[in-house]
């Protein structure tokens, strides 16, 4: 039996060894190409905004389909690490990787490849890890939150004008994924926006403790509405909240995209980051031969933060006019999302606040954000750091309980 | 009419009929054969579903594995974790103690493994933290692999359910664990940057070592060890087992707590070697994987490495074909679901013969 096992080991080691000898190098014809990681498939609305987005910026670009490579369902792991060699080898000189817990094994990937450009959405360590070949991105979603919030807010005045609830009834729901700041970002500008049309309004939040569970995200928003919530929105990426909102018939703000086809009688509109432009701009940079900011941040103007087409049948009569004219202003600058006159916390206006802009192994708060008479949000670095909590807002589990 | 005639009106067209012992060769054969349409299935169905030129195809899913030198280390590092956790719960099924808690027993070690570099890290020499990784990982998966083993043992609990409820409860203790150790939220832990296990030649080599050790190892254990002798007669029967003096109880824990060992050493090695991180996913369903692995080599360590070396292909031959043809893992997955499929019911004609009614009668005449 133990000359079997020997000469079987022989075997596979030899076979192994052939393999080695044969394997082909990488078809590198110089051309560029871009690599994509993805966290899921299509079936996550999440990877699917980025599949779309990069999609048409090859097209945009006039690139061929080969071009582009995409990797999907590739875990927070070292098998995202490998996937971005793998993208080395078959010759990409731009990867990108979309989700949070892709960032340290793009970093030790950067580290190895410094020919090869790494972008990476969501994430916080660019600006500190100083390589020149590693960048982040985001965008100011928390504006396209607002807006939604003032949607959101015409829809509760619709409500109290037609008798339906009272002015102190205006309560909203918001299931969120984790107690993180871009989540808490995200639902304090939504519920700003709200409270910028409808002074009145109050908002109940859920966590679930996960970014992507259909199931929990789906009770929650039932909860909410058992709640008293006359309105939901949310920060998951399942769509479950949508969902449950249309089997009750309550009004929905959605996100990542719309939700008009599934939820036709419920849903208003929905926030999104559209990546198109950054991917446009990675891949122009590096066909250039030029550098790429390492932390950018896409904002309205570069057209990263986007709506969708508002559902007439559920949304306020103004909506669409409202909503250009707060859009020109967030624009032009004349008004902040995240003004300290807005909001208080704890009763009191907000003069100071400590954010933790560069990450370290304590989350040391480093950067004084209030400055001028707002929080500056997204500007020392691309993720969210808006991390306050807010007065009118209530979280009902932080435990995920 | 005969009484023969009558006899033969009831006999049904079919029948299944238990085959005694095939020469090997001919299971190589028909398992070949049973591989071989299967892939010719699978190019026809790519062909008529997704448009795809089967040559293109076939190259895909070989290319996943071997397209490149980093491919076939992936391919052999691969093949070696997924073979770890499949000799780890190989000992319990020979006693046919049915563990399905590979996963929840990997994860849990794992995250003791993370444990020991995420409070140790920094504060004294990697090589001590790399002592308490392994030592930390092995109880862990003993601990979990050894309570089941026990309610067993004493209370004849079903071990199935139990091993299963213990896969959650590991799920939501790392989830636990990683809303602890993030303050700010994410629940996304990155890179330990303490303990890492060392590299030999590239990061993959020591991991293959490692495993291979442990087969050669495992198998002595279960076929030339009195241990080995134990738990193959209880699986066999335990009664017969009682009766010659063997103490069930004790076997049923002891093999349990090897298998949770070896669960452990596969956490350790996934954490300390890989990813330097856990997460939920960190063994991503390789703990039940590993039982398909340990199923269909008939729990035998030397076939084992053949069986894991066809999942493992198929897995990287269909994540390649969702790169080549730009198309959402569904229909991958569906491919090696049908490959699975012809591999496993091959089994049934090596156990079984289909006989139908005329070859039945000329058997009676001859």
């Amino acid at each position: 039996m133990f000359r079997k096992i020997v000469s079987v080991a022989i075997a596979v080691m030899m076979l192994a060894g052939l393999c080695l000898s044969f394997a082909s190098c990488s078809e590198n014809t110089g051309e560029f190409k871009i690599g994509v990681i993805l966290l899921h498939d299509e079936d996550s609305t999440y990877d699917l905004n980025f599949i779309n987005s990069v999609k048409a910026a090859v097209k945009e670009l006039g690139l061929d389909d080969k071009q582009l490579i995409l990797k999907r369902n590739i875990s927070e792991s070292n098998e995202c690490y490998e996937a971005a060699v793998d993208l080395v080898n078959d010759g990409c000189t731009l990867i990108f990787a979309d989700s949070f817990g892709h960032e340290d094994f793009i970093i030790k990937a950067a580290k190895e490849f410094p020919e090869v450009q790494f972008c990476h959405a969501t994430g916080t360590k660019a600006h500190t890890e100083k390589l020149s070949n590693f960048h982040n991105a985001f965008a100011s979603i928390y504006e396209g939150r607002y807006l939604a919030g003032v949607a959101a807010g015409l829809k509760l005045n619709e409500m109290i004008d037609k008798g339906e609830i009272k002015a102190d009834e205006a309560k909203m729901g918001y299931v969120g994924a984790f107690t993180y700041a871009e989540v808490i970002s995200g639902y304090t500008a939504f519920y700003l926006g709200a409270k910028s049309v409808c002074p009145t309004v109050t908002m109940d939040v859920q966590f679930t403790g996960s970014w992507y569970d259909e199931t929990l995200e789906k009770n929650a928003a039932i909860a909410l509405i058992n709640g008293g919530c006359k309105l939901i929105s949310g920060h998951a990426d399942s769509m479950g909240a949508p969902t449950a909102c249309e089997e009750r018939g309550v009004p929905n703000i959605a996100y990542n995209g719309s939700t008009l086809e599934s939820c036709p009688k419920t849903f208003i509109v929905s926030s999104r980051i559209d990546w198109t432009p950054y991917f446009k701009y990675i891949c122009q940079q590096v066909m250039d031969g030029k550098t790429i900011d390492t932390d950018w941040t896409g904002t309205l103007k570069t057209g990263s933060v986007a709506l969708t087409e508002f559902n007439e049948t559920v949304a306020a009569e103004g909506t669409a006019a409202k909503i250009e004219e707060v859009k020109k202003q967030l624009m032009d600058g004349t008004i902040h999302v995240f003004d300290t006159k807005t909001f208080t916390v704890e009763g009191k206006e907000l003069t100071s606040y400590m954010a933790d802009v560069d990450t370290d192994a304590d989350f040391t708060k480093d950067t004084e954000a209030i400055k001028d008479g707002y929080f500056h949000e997204s500007e020392y670095r691309s993720a969210p750091y808006f991390d306050v909590q807010i007065d009118g807002i209530k979280l009902l589990n932080t435990d995920f309980g | 009419m005969t009484v023969d005639n009558k006899h033969m009106q009831h006999e049904p067209l079919f029948r299944v009929v238990k085959r005694d012992g095939l020469p090997l060769k001919k299971t190589i054969l028909i398992r070949a054969a049973a591989i071989l349409l299967a892939f010719l299935f699978c190019g026809l169905i790519a062909l008529i579903l997704i448009k795809a030129n089967p040559i293109s195809f076939y190259e895909a899913i070989f290319n996943g594995s071997f397209g490149t030198q980093r491919k076939v280390w992936k391919l052999l590092k691969d093949i070696a974790v997924l073979l770890c956790i499949s000799l780890a719960i190989t000992p319990a099924f020979r006693m046919k103690f049915w563990n399905i808690g590979a996963e929840g027993q990997v994860l849990v070690a794992a995250l003791a493994c993370a444990g020991c570099m995420y409070y140790m890290g920094g504060h004294v020499p990697d090589a001590l933290i790399i002592a308490a990784m392994l030592i930390a990982s092995i109880l862990a998966g003993m601990i979990w692999a050894g309570l089941p083993a026990i309610f067993k043992a004493r209370w004849n609990t079903n071990e199935t359910l139990f091993t299963l409820m213990m896969n959650y409860i590991a799920t939501f203790l790392v989830a636990y664990f990683l809303i602890k150790w993030t303050p700010s939220g994410s629940s996304s832990l990155g890179e330990l940057k303490f303990g890492h296990l060392p590299r030999l030649y590239n990061e993959y080599l020591l991991i293959i070592l490692v495993v291979a050790v442990i087969t050669v190892l495992l198998h002595i254990y279960l076929n030339y060890s009195k241990h080995g002798y134990e738990i193959s007669v209880v699986g066999e029967s335990e009664k017969t087992a009682k009766y010659i003096g063997i103490n069930v109880k004790k076997v049923i824990i002891r093999t349990m707590l090897v298998s949770g060992a070896l669960c452990g050493i596969a956490g350790f090695l996934i954490v300390g070697g890989l990813d330097h991180s856990v997460t939920e996913n960190t063994v991503g369903g390789l703990g039940f994987t590993a039982i398909m692995v340990s199923w269909l080599a008939k729990f035998k360590p030397g076939y084992m490495v053949l069986t894991s070396f066809l999942l493992v292909f198929l897995d990287q031959g269909a994540a390649q074909v969702s790169q080549n043809f730009d198309i959402s893992s569904a229909f991958p997955n569906v491919i090696v679901g049908i490959i699975l499929f012809f591999i496993i019911g091959s089994e049934f004609f090596i156990d079984y013969k289909i006989v139908t009614r005329a070859k039945a009668k000329e058997g009676t005449k001859a």
